[in-house]
């Protein structure tokens, strides 16, 4: 049983404000590009599994034929290897053509290394749709587990977890082969050490091109009218008065008038 | 020709997020010559027909069995495809919560079917049904515009105005769980629901939120704003530096990487403003701050200000507010 994580390069989401509407039509951000926060649950998990059960790790990103940051980040951290899928192989397509890359990409490192699980992160920063992982599991014919706090076991093909939802948190069995996205309760991510990043620095990333592997066109969605919302400009009135009690008593009054209590 | 709409279930209660959108369908359906339709998949599912139709629906799709007691992906998409093929439906909605989403993903890619995931607005252009949404985590806007016969959106919770009950009925078609038990892969072995009375954060039309400014006293702050919200029927929130000092369980943390949410009111307690943070409550109807720093960022944010400690403000606003809600 081996393990593929799926993971993006996104902007730091210190500078996600400063992002243009022509920079998000075009792709080129001149943002600091980073491993996307959620995934790097994803990528700990993984090591962390490695580590208890024994199996190889493999980072699978879709990105340009150089965005290979958050592939070293994640063989920095410790994921023992790393496949960039160049996203020329779904140009113009939609969530569904990515995940289908994506699904193509697993299969080949399944191919050599017998993957069972993939693991995802809740989202990306940028995208904020949180479906990829989904058409991934859909496209692979696997079963899917959202919003895992804690893997629990894998013994005889079967994984057990721990998921949490807005009314609660449930323990799942599953058969293996499954796609998995965590959720940020699952652990602590590690800082890369400084021979990782040493190590990462130096390795050739592979990449799948569309000589490697077929996707099928899809497009069933447009993003139109890209806009950068209006910040309401709001002028904050500061309540004075000679007492906290005299400032609570005004700022209640203001908040009644407004009728939001 | 239908909009179906999934009406979620947690326990047998129906999950209200969904009667907004529910009343957001048929206010569409009518604009597109379309019947709406609620989707009911569960073990029992009673009430929540009888409330999907006061709520909106022209007719509810129920499958009931007990393997669809509790939500597992496989069976409940199974029976979305059946009842998204019995209606020719020209759209499937639900609510962005985790499960919603899953779902609606799911569906979405079965179909191929495009999906506008996580969308804040629903209206028609043309004849069709086109849909917003953030991306760059609430930096821009887009709009979506689907090219599939199958228009699929989750869509997040107070997006909409919560309906008034009407007194409609209606008739309840039944559609069939297709797979057996035995058939479905997942099993859930234990289930531990959330704390009885607590309000979620992404419902609540008031939060009250904390962060690093209880720093001097963690434990005695996060009680002062906890004693704020129960006052006020709040939910209770944080920043990120509060939940990362340990403070406060993530579950509560607003902002990036954590909940986003749009009530009313929000009272931002000791919470300096990071942008990661305003990510996440920035399109709040009204902010209110409450920090000792005159220069916090949330104070570009806030429409109310209190330049103050909040050891001593937050206990005096819940003496008030206590005053006045009686």
């Amino acid at each position: 049983m081996n393990i593929a994580v799926l993971i993006k390069q996104t902007p730091d989401t210190a500078e996600l404000p400063k992002i243009s509407v022509e920079e998000a039509l075009s792709g080129e951000l001149r943002a600091t590009m980073v491993l996307n926060p959620w995934d790097e649950f994803a990528v700990e998990e993984a090591i962390d599994l490695s580590d208890r059960f024994g199996c190889q790790t493999t980072a699978v990103s879709m990105g340009r034929a150089d965005e290979t940051d958050a592939l070293k980040h994640a063989l920095a951290m410790g994921v023992e290897n790393a496949l960039l899928v160049d996203e020329e192989v779904a140009s113009g397509g939609d969530e569904w053509a990515a995940a289908d890359a994506l699904a193509a990409a697993v299969t080949k490192v399944g191919e050599e290394r017998d993957v069972e699980l993939v693991l995802a992160g809740k989202m990306s920063v940028d995208g904020n749709s949180g479906v990829i992982y989904a058409g991934v599991a859909c496209k692979l014919g696997w079963d899917l587990l959202v919003n895992v706090t804690r893997i629990v076991d894998i013994a005889d093909g079967t994984l057990i977890a721990e998921q949490a939802f807005e009314g609660g948190q449930e323990t799942v069995e599953v058969p293996l082969p499954v796609v998995i996205s965590v959720a940020k309760e699952i652990n602590e991510p590690r800082y890369p050490s400084f021979m990782g990043i040493r190590k990462a620095s130096r390795a050739a990333i592979p990449v799948l091109g569309s000589a490697d592997i077929q996707v099928a066109a899809s497009s069933t969605a447009r993003w139109t009218d890209l806009e950068k919302p209006e910040v309401e400009q709001v002028q904050v009135r500061i309540i004075e008065g000679d007492s906290v009690e005299e400032k609570a008593a005004r700022l209640a009054d203001a908040l009644m008038a407004e009728k939001v209590i | 020709m239908t909009i179906l709409v999934w009406i979620e279930q947690n326990d047998g209660q129906a999950v209200s997020n969904c009667w907004e959108l529910l009343a957001k369908a048929r206010a569409l359906g009518q604009e597109l010559d379309t019947e709406v339709a609620a989707l009911l998949i569960g073990s029992d599912v009673e009430e929540a027909s009888l409330q999907a139709f006061a709520y909106g629906a022209g007719k509810v799709l129920a499958a009931t069995d007990s393997s669809l007691a509790g939500f597992r992906l496989q069976p409940f998409v199974e029976v979305a495809e059946q009842a998204v093929e019995r209606t020719g439906a020209v759209a499937f909605l639900a609510n962005a919560s985790i499960r919603g989403g899953v779902l609606a993903a799911t569906v979405a890619c079965r179909q191929n079917a495009g999906i506008a995931a996580n969308a804040t607005d629903l209206w028609v252009e043309d004849g069709k049904l086109v849909a917003a949404r953030a991306i760059y985590s609430g930096n821009i806007r887009a709009r979506i515009q689907f090219e599939s016969p199958l228009a699929v959106a989750s869509v997040r919770p107070r997006s909409f105005p919560m309906p008034e009950p009407t007194e409609r009925t209606g008739t309840v078609e039944t559609l069939d769980a297709t797979l057996n038990e035995y058939d479905i892969r997942q099993k859930v072995t234990d289930f531990r629901a959330a704390e009885a009375g607590e309000i979620s954060l992404t419902d609540a039309h008031i939060i009250v939120s904390g962060g690093r400014g209880v720093a001097v006293d963690p434990q005695k702050g996060f009680e002062l704003v906890g004693e704020l919200a129960q006052t006020l029927g709040a939910a209770l929130g944080a920043s990120r530096a509060a939940v990362d000092a340990g403070y406060i369980p993530y579950k509560h943390q607003v902002g990036q990487t954590g909940k986003t949410v749009r009530p009313d009111l929000y009272i931002a307690c000791g919470i300096s403003g990071a942008i990661q943070h305003l990510a996440g409550m920035g399109n709040s109807k009204i902010i209110v701050a409450v920090n000792k720093d005159p220069n916090a960022p949330i104070f570009e944010r806030a429409k109310y200000g209190i330049v103050d400690d909040l050891f001593t403000t937050v206990p005096a606003l819940t003496a008030e507010f206590s005053k006045r809600l009686k």
